[in-house]
Order: structure tokens, then sequence, then C-alpha cells
């Protein structure tokens, strides 16, 4: 067992420093222009949806190489990430719920 | 690549008989899948902080939405942003190293990580000095709704909390790491929790500075 897990575990370090390099570079690129986004005055709708856009390209890049997640193999990605996204779609049903107690609202 | 593909045929006699034991169907130690597991559902304790913080934010007409101005707020969460993204890289270098079997460099590399996530919770504290300065805390703020700091310093301050256990974390690793007590696996897994507070961080900036600046 230990010698089978040795010898599967040297390919999963993949990527090489200057590959590390170009997604860190595009990561804080991608932050600099969010934060030039957060100045453009644009419509709040508009923008959240941008930033969040941006901000799950950044994830998944962190993802996909810093946690190694692209050098992994596929079964642990589908363990993983479609039980995250289904949790986190099932959250936001609590949206039309906010946009109600606001048209509640004495005055509002 | 190729290799990676090699691999997986090879690994084809585990995946036949699941049920036989000895098999790794995820192709990875204990440790590390115990640490994605947790970081699964870690990432599922600030979604749903992240997204009181939008319910809130949506159904309170009062909510401060102009609160951060370019300096000092803005200046210092976009360099605690890079300096956090930073130690991301410096902490890919300590595994590859840690990889190597080079313990001096993997323990030289945690360290400087360790140094950028004492430099984004120092960052983090000063700016959070301002804002008490001008008057927020968790009840009350300048601004609007009390409730904007609550959940201001309630989500800043969960993650920040993380940023020093991993330190903590990342200081017990490069210990038992240079003196050979732990594997280049431990040090991988301290990575992927360091690379999870960095993601999280991903998304607090723009959800919580970045959509209320002060034009």
């Amino acid at each position: 067992m230990t010698a089978h897990a040795a010898s599967h575990d040297e390919p999963h370090h993949g990527g090489t420093t200057s590959l590390f390099l170009i997604v860190w570079f595009t990561l804080v690129g991608i932050t600099l222009f969010e934060v030039f986004l957060a100045y453009m005055h644009l419509p709040a709708v508009t923008m959240l949806l941008m930033l969040i856009g941006l901000s799950m390209v950044k994830a998944g890049l962190i993802m996909a190489y810093f946690m190694h997640l692209r050098f992994e193999r596929l079964s642990l990605v589908l363990l993983l990430i479609p039980a995250l996204l289904f949790c986190i779609g099932m959250m936001t049903a609590i949206f039309p719920d906010s946009l109600r107690l606001l048209h509640l609202r004495v005055g509002g | 690549m190729t290799e990676h593909k090699l691999d997986a045929t090879l690994d084809a006699s585990a995946i036949a008989s699941p049920w036989s034991g000895g098999g790794s169907p995820f192709a990875i130690g204990s440790k590390k899948l115990g640490m994605w597991l947790f970081i699964i559902s870690d990432a599922l304790t600030f979604t749903a902080l992240l997204m009181t913080y939008s319910y809130s934010r949506l159904a309170n007409p009062e909510w401060p939405r102009s609160v951060f101005p370019i300096w000092p707020a803005i200046a210092f969460s976009t360099t605690m942003t890079v300096v956090l993204l930073g130690s991301s890289l410096t902490m890919v270098m300590a595994v590859a190293a840690a990889n190597r079997n080079d313990r001096k460099a993997a323990v030289k590399w945690l360290i400087a990580t360790m140094v950028g996530g004492l430099a984004f919770v120092g960052l983090h504290l000063t700016e959070w000095h301002h804002l008490i300065e001008e008057g927020a805390t968790l009840w009350k703020n300048p601004w609007g709704t009390p409730l904007f700091g609550a959940t201001f310093f309630g989500i800043t301050g969960l993650h920040m909390t993380h940023v020093m256990i991993g330190v903590i974390y990342m200081g017990f690793i490069a210990g038992g790491f240079g003196r050979g007590k732990f594997t280049p696996e431990d040090v991988e897994v301290s990575g992927l929790y360091w690379h999870f507070v960095d993601l999280v961080w991903m998304f607090v900036f723009p959800m919580i500075y970045l959509m209320s600046v002060k034009y």
C-alpha cells in the first residue's frame, strides 16, 4: 500500500514555479480590476454579479492550481465541488424573502 | 500530464474492486481527504455568513452602503489581499520544497508564509482600529443600521481568527517538519488550509469592502 501510494503521489505535485507565478499574477490582476470596478459607479446588482463572477474565477484558480485540485483524480473533484455548489445554491433561496421584508417595512 | 494518465491506468485495479480494501478511491491520503471535507464545511459556514450579510443589506434601506473611503480602508484591504495572495505563493513553494524533501527550504518558505499571515493580521487590526476610532462597534456605527457593525466585525473577525489559527498551525508544521517528525503530506495538508483561508478572503473583500466604497 505504501509503495503503491508513493508511486502515484509523484505526478500529483504537478505544476512548475513559472505556472504558479502566472496563476499568482492573474489573481493579483483580477484583484486590482475588482478594485477598479468598485469605482465605476455601476448599478449595485451589476457590480455584485461582476464581483462575484470574478471572485469565482479566482476561487477556481486557487483550488485548481494552489490546492492541486487540477492534478487530483476526478472522483475527488466530483465528491467535493458539486455538493458545495448545491448547498450554496440552496442558500440563495432566502433572497426573495429579504426583498419581501424590504417592501413590508413601514414607510419602506 | 501524460504521467497522470499513466497513473490512472496503474490505479485501475484499485477502482475495479473497491470493497477488497487497501484501495484509495480518491488517490489521496486520509489526512488530505479529511482537510478537504473540513474545507467544504467551513466554506459553507462563510457562505452562510456572507449570505446573511447580503440578506440583511438587501432588506434594510438604512443599511450603510457608502462606508469605506479609498484611504485608509480600501488601500489597506487591497494591500491585505495582495499580501494574503503572496503568502499563498510562498505556501506553494513550501509544499514543493517539502515534496523534494528539502526540509530547510520548506521551513524557510513556511516561515515566509507565517510572516505574510502576521502582516495580514497586523494590517487588518490597524484597519479595524480606524473604524473603531470613527465610532463603529459591534452594536452601533455612525453610518446606518447598528447590525452593520455586528456583521462586519463578525465576518472579518472570523476570517482573521482563521488566519491566526493558520499561522499557529504552520508554526507547528514548520517545527515538526524541520525536525523530521512530519511528512511532506502534513505540509501539503496545512497548505490546503492556508489556501482556503486565502480563498475565503477573495469573497469577503469584494462583498464587504468593494460593495460599500465611499466615492
